[in-house]
């Protein structure tokens, strides 16, 4: 009982905000060692040399760089699609089911009508379709939340399973050609409803889509009072309600945003770069934007900072597995240490620890 | 008699970042006797205290129990050297039941003995002289039946020194005098006993000695026996103080607030108010006197348009005499009729501002919508923020701090600043002092003065019987959700008061 505890934590008030940030510098730094010593001690490789293919896998050719960009572009727009939800502390976890909802929309407005109407109207319909269909499958469960308080988190999940066989039905009824079970690519020929390429680069447009997007919501969450009065409905419900903001009214419109933005996503998805439609096409995006906006604090602008973090590693465990031949499993390894160390800095963001010096002697 | 201390604190030293929390604080406790620790809000005491109980590290100093140094690096070592703290927010799981929050994190290598551990509740209850009911569900208690829970439970761990932080705050005066029993009973039997208050007149009762913090440093002790209000508010307070409330005499009052058969019902159907009828006027401060629980809540939130009403009905009367009904509205549609009314209700931080959010985004809270277009405007509500700092003296590093870093009397000032900066016709007051100390509760009723001279018809529910009577004009006393009856304050006194509270009408007062 007598022995002084070696170390004791207290929360910290206050963090500078370069010291916040060597933190989280000596976080990735120490992170690329263990990950190092790791590689080396599994696999006898040069971490040097797997560190470079990584980067060379996302950066090196300027396809390779395209690619990452545009797989950015789309987790940006679905992380920042559920930013005004989280800050409301709405958990919507049916990010994957309305972006999906929003590729439909899209993806029938191009087969149905692609050859009935001019291209810029075609265009225009494919927006107004799969923005409504994403807010529609955020719209339902937060109806219910409002309404009923229905647990959100279950709720919206459920509805991605929804999405997904609702999907799965359509592409049966479109499959070209007929027995072949998918879609294909869409007008093909006619290229109905593609997005125009911009500067002859496929996937500019949707970068640049996305960033207006990202100042967009960032603008409404800080300087609106749309945005205030989500976060004092995030914050307290009573509290809202006792300053007078309608509690059920901001839910729905919140989530109608958050649905609407994840139909973008969707339709960026079909009517810019794929072209089709699959039920794996968001492929997940919707959970792995949870963590990009958690990592992000809900700020959309550090999301575009987390976002490339998360997709730099996932195609550089790509780009390793292949070069060296490696089981997948490995990449991810990688990925969750790197991740482990970014998360886990948090903690030393948040609290402080303290050395105990040798006890004064006793006068 | 020469005792030796239980507690010796010696050169305690705790920081919170660049704030100094303590500051080189020493002090004892003796055997079988009540300390209380008095101090203004963020003078310390519960910093101090949370030492002691292992919640806090202090960076320097040392504790000796019983004159051996000790280390107490978490509540469970606490525990082992016989300190216990009760918090002035209960920690029980309210799904539980008394029994089961009691042994909870014991680390006995057997089973839990459920019945084993009932009888020694009992045992404990019998021996103090208080009443738990081992199995009953915590959800179902009074606050002060969980207090009682709290404290049994550090008995039940065996601690001689008990800390209570702040706890009559929540009780009416007929539970503060069943506690002072128990704690009087407590230290009969040898226990020691630490106080954390600042009712002043509750100190004299009850403690032996006081010791008095300010601003994080020690102070002075005194001899309870030897001590004075005004001396130890002004040690407390660091200056001299007049403890006289105000009371003018209320200029051409007319009706404002005319409430009429006003039933309401909670959620669960249980009717809170029945058929309550009043008056509130301009230029007046009605008070309204009754036990915690019995339709208070109700009532101000019913005439903010927060609860939904069964029947009855609330009208407004605006200065040509019109009468608008506000049975139906919600606050929103309440402010756009025009009725400035402001309302400070009992849970600050969970009803009248947010927490996270700090001085300026709190201020926007009423008026944000004001200002025309989809954006904000920041700069009037931070300009607020800094002007009502600087009038009410809130202590705050700057406007940008989150509120609910700041003190309990401060967040009230916070509230309550931003509550009159808007000029109200009607002020609705919900436990407005409530666990602010004396500085402050003065200052709060000084604030509630100026807007009834200003003509405001103020609406003041209160605890403290004493101030009540000096503060309003007349007193509504409610009793089971009814009106008991409605006093003119200046002819009536304590005794009167505290029987309509307990009995409708006061028929007791015949028998």
């Amino acid at each position: 009982m007598n022995k002084v505890p070696l170390i004791h934590v207290t929360r910290r008030k206050d963090i500078f905000w370069v010291r916040a940030w060597l933190v989280r510098i000596i976080a990735v730094a120490l992170a690329l060692v263990v990950c190092g010593v790791i590689t080396m001690m599994a696999t006898g490789l040069n971490p040097i040399k797997v560190y470079a293919a990584m980067i060379d896998g996302a950066f090196g050719t300027s396809r390779r760089l395209w690619m990452l960009l545009q797989n950015i572009a789309i987790l940006l727009c679905i992380s920042i699609a559920l930013a005004p939800a989280f800050r409301m502390r709405f958990w919507n976890l049916g990010g994957d089911g309305q972006a999906l909802m929003g590729a439909l929309g899209a993806a029938a407005s191009m087969i149905l009508i692609g050859d009935k109407v001019p291209n810029w109207l075609l265009i225009l319909i494919m927006i107004v379709v799969s923005i409504c269909a994403g807010a529609l499958w955020a719209g339902i469960p937060a109806f219910f939340k409002a309404r009923w308080n229905t647990n959100e988190t279950l709720f919206t999940l459920m509805m991605n399973y929804v999405a997904v066989q609702l999907v799965a039905f359509f592409v049966i009824v479109w499959e070209v050609p007929k027995g072949a079970g998918k879609i294909g690519i869409i007008n093909q020929n006619s290229n109905a409803g593609w997005f125009p390429q911009v500067g002859g680069q496929k996937y500019l447009l949707n970068v640049i889509i996305v960033s207006v997007l990202t100042i967009l919501v960032f603008i409404y969450m800080n300087y609106t009072k749309q945005g205030y009065e989500l976060s004092v409905v995030g914050e307290s419900e009573p509290t809202a309600r006792y300053v007078g903001i309608k509690v059920r009214r901001v839910i729905v419109r919140t989530m109608l945003l958050s649905g609407a933005l994840c139909g973008v996503t969707g339709l960026l998805l079909v009517g810019g770069t794929d072209h089709t439609l699959t039920t794996t096409l968001v492929g997940g995006r919707g959970f792995t934007g949870v963590m990009v906006a958690w990592l992000a604090k809900f700020n959309p602008v550090f999301m575009v900072i987390t976002s490339f973090l998360i997709v730099f590693l996932q195609r550089g465990a790509t780009e390793i597995t292949t070069t060296f031949g490696l089981n997948q499993s490995f990449g991810d390894i990688i990925t969750g240490i790197i991740l482990f160390f970014i998360i886990g800095c948090e903690f030393f963001l948040n609290y402080q620890i303290h050395f105990r010096k040798a006890h004064k002697e006793v006068a | 008699m020469e005792r030796s201390p239980v507690i010796e604190l010696k050169h305690i030293t705790k920081r919170f970042g660049n704030n100094i929390a303590n500051d080189d604080v020493s002090m004892e406790v003796y055997e079988g006797e009540i300390l209380a620790l008095l101090g203004e809000n963020g003078s310390g005491k519960t910093t101090l205290m949370n030492a002691l109980a292992g919640i806090y590290y202090p960076e320097d100093g040392q504790i000796f129990v019983r004159g051996r140094e000790v280390n107490i690096h978490s509540p469970r070592t606490a525990f082992d050297l016989g300190i216990g703290m009760i918090h002035q927010h209960f920690k029980l799981v309210d799904v539980l039941t008394a029994v089961e929050n009691i042994i909870l994190g014991l680390n006995e290598k057997s089973r839990y003995d459920l019945k084993a551990a009932a009888a020694r509740i009992t045992e404990i209850c019998d021996r103090y002289g208080f009443h738990v009911d081992p199995f009953q569900k915590i959800y179902t208690m009074s606050v002060s039946q969980k207090q009682t829970v709290e404290i049994v439970k550090v008995l039940f761990r065996g601690a001689d020194l008990l800390i209570l932080d702040e706890p009559t705050a929540v009780l009416t005066p007929q539970e503060t005098e069943k506690l002072f029993n128990v704690l009087r009973n407590m230290k009969a039997d040898g226990k020691s006993i630490i106080i954390i208050t600042h009712k002043l007149n509750e100190v004299l009762e009850i403690s032996d000695r006081v010791a008095i913090l300010r601003k994080g440093k020690y102070i002075c002790e005194i001899k309870t026996s030897e001590a004075s209000v005004q001396q130890l508010t002004d040690a407390m307070v660091g200056h001299a103080v007049t403890l006289n409330i105000d009371r003018p005499v209320p200029v051409d009052p007319k009706d404002k607030i005319i409430v009429e058969h006003l039933t309401i019902r909670n959620s669960d159907g249980v009717a809170k108010l029945k058929d309550i009828s009043f008056t509130a006027r301009t230029g007046e401060i009605l008070g309204i006197a009754g036990i915690s629980g019995n339709g208070q809540k109700e009532l101000l939130e019913g005439i903010a348009g927060l609860q939904k009403i069964e029947s009855g009905s609330i009208r407004f009367v605006d200065d040509n005499g019109k009468e608008t009904e506000l049975v139906g509205m919600d606050p929103r549609k309440i402010t756009d009729m025009g009725v400035t009314l402001s309302f400070v209700p009992e849970d600050r931080l969970g009803m009248g501002l947010v927490g996270n959010m700090n001085l300026g985004e709190n201020m926007m809270l009423r008026t944000f919508r004001h200002s025309g277009g989809p954006f904000i405007d920041r700069k009037e509500p931070f300009h607020l923020a800094k002007r009502v700092i600087e009038s009410l003296e809130v202590v705050t590093p700057s406007v940008k701090t989150a509120v609910r870093k700041l003190s309990g009397g401060n967040v009230q000032k916070v509230l309550v600043g931003r509550e009159i900066s808007s000029s109200p016709t009607v002020l609705l007051t919900a436990y407005a002092v409530r666990g602010l100390d004396i500085n402050s509760s003065y200052l709060i009723y000084d604030l509630v003065n100026q807007q009834k001279k200003q003509g405001v018809a103020v609406v003041y529910v209160g605890e403290d019987l004493d101030v009540l009577l000096e503060l309003c004009d007349r007193i509504l006393v409610l009793c089971d959700g009814q009106v008991s009856a409605i006093l003119d304050a200046r002819k009536t006194d304590k005794q009167q008061v505290g029987l309509l509270m307990t009995k409708l009408g006061g028929e007791a007062a015949n028998e």
